[in-house]
């Protein structure tokens, strides 16, 4: 049956969608995998300098939509891994220049050849959510351990649910585990509790994000890195592992040692 | 002591983290239902009203709520303890029967209520039906004043 579409929703903006895309993008690759991310936040182009491909772009997804030009000609290939590459959204169109039916085409077309299509939606519930829900053979749902996120989790959740989509599967992102244990910041467990879906992720807080960011070199490529550490063991789960969930308490001793190990040092 | 002791862990336990999830679950039980706090306080208000045409009602005691076992169901539960015939409880009875039609009344003319009344309904426990009825008969006199100088 081909390759498997996954899409990065969230309802709320800032959570964590983009980072989290281009993570697993990297995470896969990185596992074997053949895999195309695609940027579907038409008007708000991000993936591309998350992923660190902004000067290699020359067409993008309403190019390829609109006839002008080939799919392969608009994929980007990453500079690291030869069997990732990315389709960058249009910075000066907006959401209604694709049609949920347009990803369809263009998914089915994709999953001949790649293993996993990830799809980085766009914040809110309209056109674009719905562009980038409508190929997904599964949704991952990012929120934050905060209370407006959840929210937002909820409703996303719902809509996905209605159009024969769900469950879905919860990525918790930017979790302070030091704040959770003095109980002034809502636990993995609560969120479970209060939205009842899997969880499949559970990221920490951590600035190496920001460094990543910064750089285009996104964080699970940093081997120093817990978030980067999670994100890998996301992927690991998509494609169907069993890894147990990583202990985020603060404490560097065990920490450094495991990453001094990881690395062979 | 003991009440001392109770009410240091109780706050050690309540962390904002604690209120963030009990904030959570109120306004997803609303959202998930598409029924805002404020309406729903107003329901209660009317099947009590209606229930106490027919039967002497505890309203102390009365427990309407929302339970929900997982995103997709929901249920109302209503507990509504009523009191047994015998004369005086009859003679309550038809008291009973005059507030409710008031209140009914009150209910249609002050639907869209003002953004106060409906913070302080939030911050409350659901079961005052008592002290809400009398707002609503209040709120009522006032429209009626108004109604009697604009004729
Ligand atoms: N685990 C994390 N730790 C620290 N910062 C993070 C983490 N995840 C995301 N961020 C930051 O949050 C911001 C929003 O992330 P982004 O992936 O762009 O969100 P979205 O795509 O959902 O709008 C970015 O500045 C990013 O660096
Ligand atoms: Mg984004």
């Amino acid at each position: 049956m081909g390759g498997k579409v996954v899409t990065i929703s969230s309802g709320k903006g800032g959570v964590g969608k983009t980072t989290a895309t281009a993570n697993l993008g990297i995470s896969l690759a990185s596992l074997g995998k053949k895999v195309v991310v695609i940027d579907a936040d038409i008007g708000l182009r991000n993936l591309d300098v998350i992923m660190g491909l902004e000067n290699r772009i020359v067409y993008d997804l309403v190019d390829i939509v609109e006839g002008r030009s080939k799919l392969r000609q608009a994929m980007i290939k990453h500079k690291k891994f030869d069997d990732l590459f990315l389709i960058p959204a249009a910075q000066t169109r907006d959401k209604m220049a694709v049609s949920p039916e347009d990803m369809v085409k263009l998914t089915d077309e994709l999953r001949e050849d790649f293993d996993y299509v990830l799809i980085d939606s766009p914040a809110g519930i309209e056109r674009g959510f719905r562009n980038a829900l409508e190929p997904a053979d599964e949704v991952l749902i990012v929120t934050n351990p905060e209370v407006s996120a959840v929210r937002d989790a909820d409703r996303i959740i719902g809509l996905i649910e209605a159009a024969d989509k769900g469950p879905g599967k919860l990525i918790i992102n930017r979790l302070k585990s030091d704040m959770v244990k003095k109980g002034e910041m809502l636990s993995s467990e609560d969120v479970f509790d209060i939205l009842g879906l899997a969880i499949i992720g559970i990221i920490p807080e951590d600035e190496l994000v920001l460094s990543a960011s910064n750089s285009g070199v996104p964080v699970t490529l940093n081997m120093q890195s817990k978030a980067g550490m999670a994100f890998n063991n996301v992927a690991r789960r998509v494609i169907g592992e069993d890894v147990p969930f990583m202990n985020l308490d603060e404490n560097p001793g065990i920490f450094q040692r495991l990453v001094g190990l990881l690395n062979g040092r | 002591m003991s009440n001392l002791l109770s009410r240091l862990l109780g706050r050690t336990r309540k962390g904002s983290g604690a209120t963030a999830k009990d904030r959570l679950r109120f306004v997803l039980q609303h959202d998930r239902i598409n029924l805002p706090p404020e309406r729903m306080e107003e329901m209660k208000r009317e099947i009590l009203a209606v229930i106490v045409k027919y039967l002497v009602v505890d309203q102390d005691r009365v427990e309407i709520d929302l339970e929900q076992r997982d995103r997709t169901h929901s249920k109302l539960t209503a507990e509504i303890p009523v009191a047994i015939h015998t004369p005086t409880a009859a003679k309550k009875a038809v008291e009973n029967t005059v507030a409710a039609a008031d209140s009914a009344g009150a209910n249609g003319a002050n639907n869209g209520a003002d953004a106060d009344s409906a913070e302080a309904e939030a911050d409350s426990k659901p079961d005052e039906a008592e002290p809400a009825k009398d707002e609503k008969t209040d709120a009522r006199g006032d429209d009626q004043e108004e109604a009697d100088q604009k004729s």
